[in-house]
């Protein structure tokens, strides 16, 4: 350095940028710090409980979806499971099906035939311009809940049965020949790895293409297939029947989750179809010109050139549609399907009243859940990011 | 929306909690003098207890606790403010001070009564939980539900009594729980559900609001006790007996036979010394209270005595058409029973 050592001084900026950030410091901790303690003082004034000691008592209510055995005995902390594995449920079936929906129709509303061109955009103007709550009161009071009582149930060949009770189908349990059924399914999906590899690689060397399609189903039919004759039928099924008041026996989908999942998958496949458009949309036509050029069909033009340059386009926003839909199941609360919001952040909270505590805890599980849908859909951003060659 | 606002709520009131200074002895009757008025919580809409009328005014029993209550501390029924609560918003409401009384059909249990910085103040209506079932299903007891599917209401203790009783009985049943009464009472009707269940006094008045109300009937168990009664903050006690002793002072103007009709006459001209004391013709009792002198004359001729204020929301002559049964004084075969004035 050539400067000369000079002393603390505040028309230093350095110095100056210094004190302002350890200002702002000290004013956020002191802030926080206020807020903890304002709150304990007044908690223990009014002789509210508080602390975390709830999660282990007994929550002694009924839930209607439990995806892992739930008991009225068991404690609030499974509870909390039980409520957050029905939001994750949600989430994650309204995930996939948005994103199949969404890019159908995006495509579609780029489909030079007339017809589909016009039902595309219908869908997208129409189902993302209401409200989504306004849609699954909708579908659940309009739809589900019309639908005949268990005994005039809607009967699919005596193995499904629609009715306002929900979807009842038939219930799977494992039964002598599921291990080497589940060891079998292993092999071939290794299999068929292998086999893309191999081909993939035969494809960069000589240029002779495989059909990994037909290869990788013949692969998963064949090994699973040879189990199943060897070692017995991997699965018993029952059916649900008809008994008192319900169905018993067999699976059964509450119209809560259906009216929910449909909900919000129609609703978000709206605006995804729109982010896939622009993303196709923003690869320029000299890139479907150069690949005519090569001789390249419709189909595999779209698939190798047009939607991998579309997807850097498409991802980030994408991004955002996946975290609304996370946050958007809370909205479950209005029709009773016990995810985190109703079952947590309501049920619980009225019975212990301990109301600073669960709604922390609520709060910080939508912040992991997003957060990680955030990284995940980063990681597979960079992955695809266009790499210069 | 619902969701929206009761979340919203929530944690208002939690923040609240974070940001506001605690409560002393004597600072909810300061504050409701200052701003004039007394800020009540009541339901979100239910017959006979606190549902708005065609005008918009809250009315029913629930209500009128609260109308006593400005009645004794104002002289006027009306320096009342009501804000409609559902089953999960109330007891946050109550504790970060956004009402003043919480008489919402709220069960006094020792959990909310000890670990909730809240206290009931008394018994407006004896309840027990029942069920609601369409004829169609031809149940005739609770006993028979086996299987069936129920719909509740968030947040209360019918969740947990419910449960309570099917399991005692090893009975199986699948719960759908719901934020509000209306969408439970949707829900039955359009068959989602075989049973609803509730406070009995409230299964009554959903069933009054049912399209076609004679094609359901109510069974005939009540599997557990519901004291239903006004709450107030702990740490409180001076507002804590006034609202207590207005409840007290409407049984006890039931006792003596003093109405809202009668009541002036009474305390100018009463020869009896127990209405003598109660009315203020005879000592200072308010006073204790930090009450005025004639805080007792007020609740009778502005809100009515206890069994006045019954018949004119639950009683025979409402749809309701609710028995007193417990709700009876404790000389005319119920359980209701004041201490007395003086």
């Amino acid at each position: 350095m050539h400067n000369p050592p000079r002393g603390l001084s505040l028309s230093d900026p350095r110095v100056r940028a210094w004190l302002f950030q350890i200002l702002t410091i000290i004013f956020v901790v002191g802030l926080g710090w206020y807020l903890f303690h304002n709150t304990q003082t007044n908690l223990q004034h009014r002789g509210i409980t508080s602390g975390f000691d709830f999660l282990e008592r007994s929550a002694g209510f009924g839930i209607a979806q439990h995806l892992i055995p739930y008991t009225e005995s068991d404690s609030y902390a499974r509870v909390f499971v039980i409520g957050l594995l029905n939001t994750l449920l949600v989430t994650f079936i309204g995930i996939v099906l948005a994103t199949l929906l969404g890019f159908i129709i995006g495509v579609a509303r780029l489909s030079p035939n007339w017809m589909i061109n016009k039902l595309a955009t219908v869908y997208v103007e129409t189902f993302r311009n209401i409200p989504p709550l306004l849609q699954i009161l909708f579908w659940y009071f309009a739809v589900f809940l019309t639908l005949p009582g268990p005994r005039g149930s809607i009967n699919i060949n005596d193995t499904f049965f629609i009715s306002n009770r929900g979807l009842n189908m038939p219930g799977a349990s494992a039964a002598e020949g599921f291990w080497p059924f589940a060891v079998a399914v292993l092999l071939a999906i290794a299999a068929v790895v292998f086999m893309v590899r191999w081909a993939n690689r035969r494809f960069e060397a000589t240029g002779e293409p495989f059909h990994k399609f037909w290869a990788a189903l013949g692969l998963l039919l064949v090994i699973p297939g040879l189990s199943v004759l060897l070692f017995g039928n991997p699965l018993s099924w029952e059916l649900p029947e008809l008994k008192g008041f319900n169905f018993a026996g067999g699976w059964v989908l509450i119209p809560e989750l259906l009216a929910l999942t449909l909900a919000l998958t129609i609703y978000t496949a709206a605006f995804i179809a729109e982010i896939v458009r622009s993303g196709i949309r923003s690869v320029s036509h000299g890139q479907t010109e150069a690949a005519r050029s090569l001789g390249l069909r419709e189909g595999p033009t779209l698939r190798k050139v047009i939607i991998p340059q579309a997807m850097r386009v498409i991802i980030p926003p994408l991004t955002s549609q996946y975290l609304n839909l996370a946050k958007n199941s809370s909205l479950a609360a209005g029709i009773g399907y016990p995810e985190m919001v109703s079952l947590f952040a309501g049920t619980v909270l009225n019975q212990t009243g301990q109301a600073i505590e669960v709604i922390a805890i609520t709060m910080s599980v939508y912040l992991a859940i997003s957060i990680s849908i955030s990284l995940l859909m980063n990681w597979y951003n960079k992955r695809i990011a266009l790499i210069e060659r | 929306m619902k969701m929206l606002k009761s979340t919203l709520a929530v944690m208002t009131a939690a923040a609240a909690l974070g940001l506001s200074s605690f409560a002393q002895a004597g600072a909810t009757l300061d504050a409701v003098q200052k701003k004039g008025f007394v800020q009540c919580g009541v339901s979100d809409g239910l017959p006979g207890f606190s549902v708005p009328d065609a005008k918009g005014t809250i009315i029913g029993i629930d209500a009128d606790v609260c109308r006593a209550v400005a009645a004794a501390v104002f002289g006027d029924a009306t320096k009342v403010k009501f804000s409609q609560l559902n089953a999960k918003e109330r007891f946050t409401a109550l504790q970060s001070g956004e009402v003043d009384v919480l008489s919402r059909n709220t069960t006094w249990t020792s959990s909310r009564d000890a670990g909730m910085g809240l206290v009931f103040a008394g018994v407006t209506y004896y309840d027990g939980i029942g069920f609601l079932v369409n004829k169609k299903l031809g149940v005739s007891s609770a006993k028979e539900l086996d299987g069936a599917t129920i719909c509740i209401q968030a947040g209360t203790t019918t969740e947990l009594n419910v449960s309570d009783y099917f399991r005692a009985n090893g009975l199986k049943y699948t719960p759908i729980t719901f934020d509000t009464s209306d969408e439970s009472a949707k829900s039955l009707e359009s068959g989602r559900c075989d049973v609803l269940t509730s406070d009995k006094s409230q299964l009554y008045a959903q069933r009054s609001k049912l399209a076609s109300p004679t094609d359901y009937v109510v069974l005939p168990e009540t599997i557990s006790k519901e004291p239903l009664g006004p709450v107030v903050r702990k740490g409180d006690e001076e507002w804590f007996a006034i609202v207590k002793w207005t409840l007290f002072a409407m049984l006890n103007a039931e006792e003596m036979g003093v109405t809202s009709k009668n009541v002036e006459a009474e305390a100018k001209s009463t020869k009896n010394p127990d209405v003598a004391r109660m009315l203020g013709a005879d000592g200072e009792y308010g006073k204790d209270l930090k009450l005025p002198k004639d805080w007792v004359v007020k609740i009778v001729k502005e809100v009515g005595n206890y069994g006045e204020v019954f018949e004119r929301n639950l009683g025979k002559s409402t749809p309701l058409q609710i028995d007193r049964g417990l709700n009876a004084l404790w000389n005319q075969g119920g359980i209701q029973y004041a201490p007395p004035v003086r």
